[in-house]
């Protein structure tokens, strides 16, 4: 028995995708051309599913932010926060988040993962309650995981399941914090936010909303979710990332709570890893002055999403409930979902491939996400690869796998 | 008492059951991942139809000990007793 026997029936597709050169897991651009193209090899290949929703990574004003500080500053600070890692650059970045979302704290993390971990596994302590959404990301169940708390899982999206849970606890001892998404990366719904904050009030829980995928994307000016939805006085943290709309690396928290600087000295993922380089630093806060005065980017952003959207529900794919930046199409199977990754990969159109254990429901999903760098005639190329290859692979007759979330 | 554990044992059974397209046995002895092939999430998902049913919550660090389907019996039936 070797130590990697466990993972035999993994290894085993693995190794097939890997000699059929169709590994969507390994997929590595040679060359990146910009916001929306890249090279393998010789191809040219057209970029649809990187997250860059407001295509900021080849921005001026963010790469010479970058380049500046990496010249004064250096290449990285080997040190976390708490030691020799704490830079002005690491101040002012948290300051400006604090100020865009109108908060006193701001809190920022090496990587968006890092932030869920760091964030949920501190906030509820032993004898209190974590209440999570059933899709929520594998960083909230893990942040969970390295926690102390009691940990509930409630239906996805679903007020009246929580208040249920949160019923069933109410003589509990200990205190009660939900978590739940702004957008859901595998299918692109939005949290109902406003009934979700109804429920933290008439139970006296605390609300915790990962914006990763709604940053730069809802709202007025862009804060998210809880900002559409009007209900920022009731989530009393805001978790992000840097690596969608801000096109770096790294995560966020900011809130209100009195006395949350001491969060700095006992969440042990922002303690023990090393800070972020001053490069990367500069570049988000570049890149958050770029999302605060370009409300155009969000703009074309939205019309894009849509426009995809539209696009593949025409042809007949099954999508997500609503149109969003991340546009997921069901696919009657994994084996499906492979062979139009591949397929679409080999026309020069780049996607991701999702797979249970990390999509709701078991499904199987060709999963797109579209950016404001992209041109009308770009999605028009994409939805018309969908067409042809989906068509060719039989793909477009519409299933019954997948019911809208109520 | 015993007749609450077999009333759990039938909410557990017929939820299985219901998911499970082919009718295949399942006993108290039936390992859920190795011999239903759930992931982790559909456990989960399962966990919490029973959940609806009996009205309680069992804890996710609670699902994760369940190997065999009368571990679950013997969980929910700890949890039925405290609620």
């Amino acid at each position: 028995m070797g130590l990697l026997d466990k993972f035999a029936p993994l290894a085993e597709q693995y190794r097939r995708h890997e000699a059929a050169g169709t590994n969507p897991f390994t997929v590595a651009f040679d060359r990146v051309l910009s916001p929306t193209e890249a090279m393998i090899g010789d191809k040219r290949i057209l970029l649809l599913g990187t997250n860059n929703y407001l295509g900021l990574t080849y921005d001026p004003s963010v790469i010479d932010s970058a380049i500046a500080a990496t010249r004064s500053s250096g290449s990285g600070t080997t040190g976390s926060r708490i030691a020799n890692g704490s830079y002005g650059g690491h101040r002012s970045l948290e300051r400006a988040l604090a100020d865009f979302y109108g908060r006193k704290h701001g809190m920022v993390f090496s990587t968006g993962y890092q932030a869920n971990l760091g964030i949920i596994s501190t906030l509820a302590g032993k004898n209190d309650h974590l209440l999570l959404d059933a899709d929520s990301h594998a960083s909230i169940y893990d942040g969970a995981r390295l926690g102390y708390a009691q940990v509930t899982r409630f239906r996805h999206n679903s007020p009246e399941d929580l208040a249920n849970r949160l019923r069933r606890l109410k003589d509990e001892p200990g205190d009660k914090v939900i978590v739940v998404e702004g957008i859901y990366s595998m299918l692109g719904d939005k949290a109902p936010l406003r009934e979700f904050a109804a429920v933290k009030r008439e139970y006296g829980a605390y609300l915790v909303v990962d914006e990763a995928h709604s940053l730069g994307v809802l709202g007025e000016t862009g804060r998210g979710l809880t900002e559409e939805a009007g209900v920022e006085a009731d989530a009393d943290f805001i978790i992000g990332t840097f690596s969608k709309s801000l096109g770096g690396v790294g995560g966020f928290c900011v809130t209100d709570m009195e006395g949350a600087e001491v969060l700095r000295v006992v969440s042990r993922p922002y303690m023990f890893s090393a800070s972020l380089p001053p490069g990367v630093i500069a570049a988000t806060e570049a890149a958050l002055h770029e999302l605060r005065t370009r409300p155009e980017l969000r703009q074309r952003l939205t019309e894009n999403a849509q426009r995809l959207y539209r696009g593949l529900a025409a042809l007949g794919f099954e999508l997500g409930p609503e149109p969003s930046p991340v546009v997921s199409a069901v696919m009657p199977s994994p084996e499906a979902a492979f062979g139009l990754w591949a397929a679409l990969l080999q026309a020069g159109l780049y996607t991701n491939v999702s797979l249970p254990p990390a999509t709701p429901k078991g499904l199987a999903l060709l999963r797109s996400s579209v950016s404001a760098a992209h041109s009308r005639a770009q999605i028009d190329r994409a939805i018309a690869l969908f067409g042809e290859l989906g068509a060719r692979l039989g793909l477009l007759t519409r299933s019954e796998a997948f019911a809208p979330a109520k | 008492m015993s007749e609450q554990v077999s009333d759990i044992r039938d909410v557990i059974f017929g939820t299985l059951r219901a998911m499970l397209p082919d009718g295949r046995p399942i006993t108290e002895q039936t390992h859920i991942t190795e011999d239903l092939g759930l992931d982790s999430v559909a456990m989960m998902d399962f966990v919490m139809e029973i959940e609806d049913k009996l009205d309680i919550s069992v804890p996710l660090d609670k699902i994760a000990e369940v190997e065999t389907l009368g571990d679950l019996i013997a969980t929910v039936q700890r949890l039925k007793v405290t609620s």
